[in-house]
């Protein structure tokens, strides 16, 4: 902790970044700090209630934070795929910013409490870590207290029992889900690679997807959104802890996300230089679905 | 006509028989439909041919679009690979079908009702074998219930006067 605050201070001080953004005690859990004055660094701090995507602040379309200057910005391993990908869809660039990667050993899946990280407790995209010492980084932090976190089965269990369902079955429960959504959007705010300047689903001429939270566009919407994040989803589930109806987007997006790695051979990395996968192609892509 | 019937939903009727929309590149699969046109072959009516100009051009929302609209199922033909008329598009389409075939699956779309195909323009007679099949694989499956139902009632209606999709 004392090392992640002299840093952010000496960077501060020095001029080399106008704000670190990190993490601070808020009132519900730990929650998103914004330090620009090297006498401020105390706040920051790192544990295993540090669950949010901080790379989500460096999405372009976030101009009031673009505004404050050059970030330094404090990642898990996981979260500096979400880097990862904006530089290689060009939205930041490289030296636009400096990474400040900690030691991760898990955090919680309810970021509100702090705990024991059991397999109930622990976030389910914590499973299998191979990103617990990050590759992709200015400054690294490491910690003498980060193991590798337990197992939470309880995301891999929903989508077994999604896949053994009828196709029937399967639609109503996403119609059950989508019929709670307000169409409020956050999922998409939220979102570290939702970096469109206009989104589909403000656009009148054609209408793609109506306004209202209707249930066909609610469907049209998710349908969409999901997509779009093919291949850049990092499993961050920041779109589902937005969401204030709890609709479980995670599972979309997971399950997107494992169909990417199944057919094309392509996890989302740390490493920019690697092509995003629906943006390229191979001559000997599977053909199995082409009649 | 009564909105039941525009929507296929009164299976009482045994005159239901399904809607499917084609989306078919302009250089291969239009031109294999127009050959199999022109050849005078035999085939179910129920495919609407939308021209585009390649495989890649069809958005996935073009294909929610269609369902909306009252289609039982949907079409996407173009190229063989290493035949695009832009040397590369139908390579990429190939990867976004394979998404969106596994999401729309994941989702409750029974896949049967989506179909992806590489059609040339040579091809007339695979054309008509494609469009018999998907027609007989979609019949079994019936009306695309779900889709319609969510469309506010009254919109087949207008669209059919309109002379629309739906018609």
């Amino acid at each position: 902790m004392k090392e992640l605050q002299d840093l952010a201070r000496k960077l501060l001080s020095e001029g080399t970044v106008k704000v670190v953004i990190g993490y601070e005690e808020g009132p519900r859990g730990a929650r998103a700090a914004f330090i620009t004055d090297p006498e401020q660094a105390d706040p920051l701090i790192f544990d295993t209630r540090c669950v949010q995507n901080l790379a989500a602040y460096l999405n372009p379309r976030r101009k009031q934070i673009a505004t404050l200057g050059k970030p330094a910005v404090v990642v898990k391993g996981c979260d500096a795929r979400s880097v990862a990908g904006l530089i290689r869809e060009n939205q930041i660039a490289r030296d636009s910013v400096v990474i400040i990667a900690m030691q991760c050993g898990g955090v919680l899946e309810n970021p509100d409490v702090a705990g024991e990280l059991t397999s109930e407790a622990v976030s389910t995209r914590c499973g299998g870590c191979d990103v617990c010492e990050p590759k992709l980084f200015d400054h690294y932090i490491k910690s003498a207290t980060a193991k590798t976190p337990p197992v939470n089965p309880k995301r891999t269990e929903q989508l077994a029992a999604l896949a053994k369902m009828t196709p029937t079955e399967r639609w109503n429960f996403w119609s059950e889900e989508f019929s709670r959504c307000i169409r409020c959007h956050a999922c998409r705010e939220a979102c570290p690679m939702c970096f469109c300047v206009q989104c589909t689903a403000e656009k009148g001429t054609p209408l793609w997807i109506d306004a209202a939270a209707t249930p066909r566009a609610n469907r049209a919407w998710q349908t969409m959104r999901v997509l779009h994040q093919a291949g850049r989803c990092v499993d961050c589930l920041e779109c589902e802890r937005a969401c204030p109806e709890h609709i479980p987007l995670g599972l979309l997006a997971r399950y997107v996300a494992d169909s990417v790695e199944r057919r094309f051979e392509y996890k989302a990395g740390d490493d920019p230089s690697v092509p995003a996968p629906m943006g390229i192609y191979r001559t000997d892509d599977d053909e199995e679905l082409i009649r | 006509m009564s909105d039941d019937v525009e929507r296929g939903t009164s299976t009482a009727n045994s005159t239901w028989s399904p809607k499917i929309v084609a989306f078919v590149c302009n250089w291969c699969t239009y031109t294999g439909a127009d050959l199999a046109g022109t050849s005078r072959l035999k085939m179910d009516p129920n495919v609407r041919v939308i021209r585009l100009t390649c495989s890649s051009r069809v958005n996935p929302l073009f294909i929610i679009k269609a369902f909306e609209r009252g289609a039982d199922g949907v079409v996407v033909s173009g190229c063989h690979t290493g035949d695009c008329h832009y040397s590369t598009g139908n390579y990429y389409a190939r990867r976004r079908f394979a998404i969106l075939h596994d999401l729309l699956d994941f989702m409750g779309v029974e896949p049967n009702r989506l179909t992806f195909s590489w059609v040339s323009a040579s091809e007339g007679n695979k054309w008509q074998e494609l469009v018999n099949e998907t027609t007989q694989r979609v019949k079994a499956l019936g009306p695309f219930h779900e889709f319609q139902d969510m469309t506010p009632q009254g919109e087949f209606q207008e669209m059919a006067q309109k002379g629309g999709a739906c018609q």
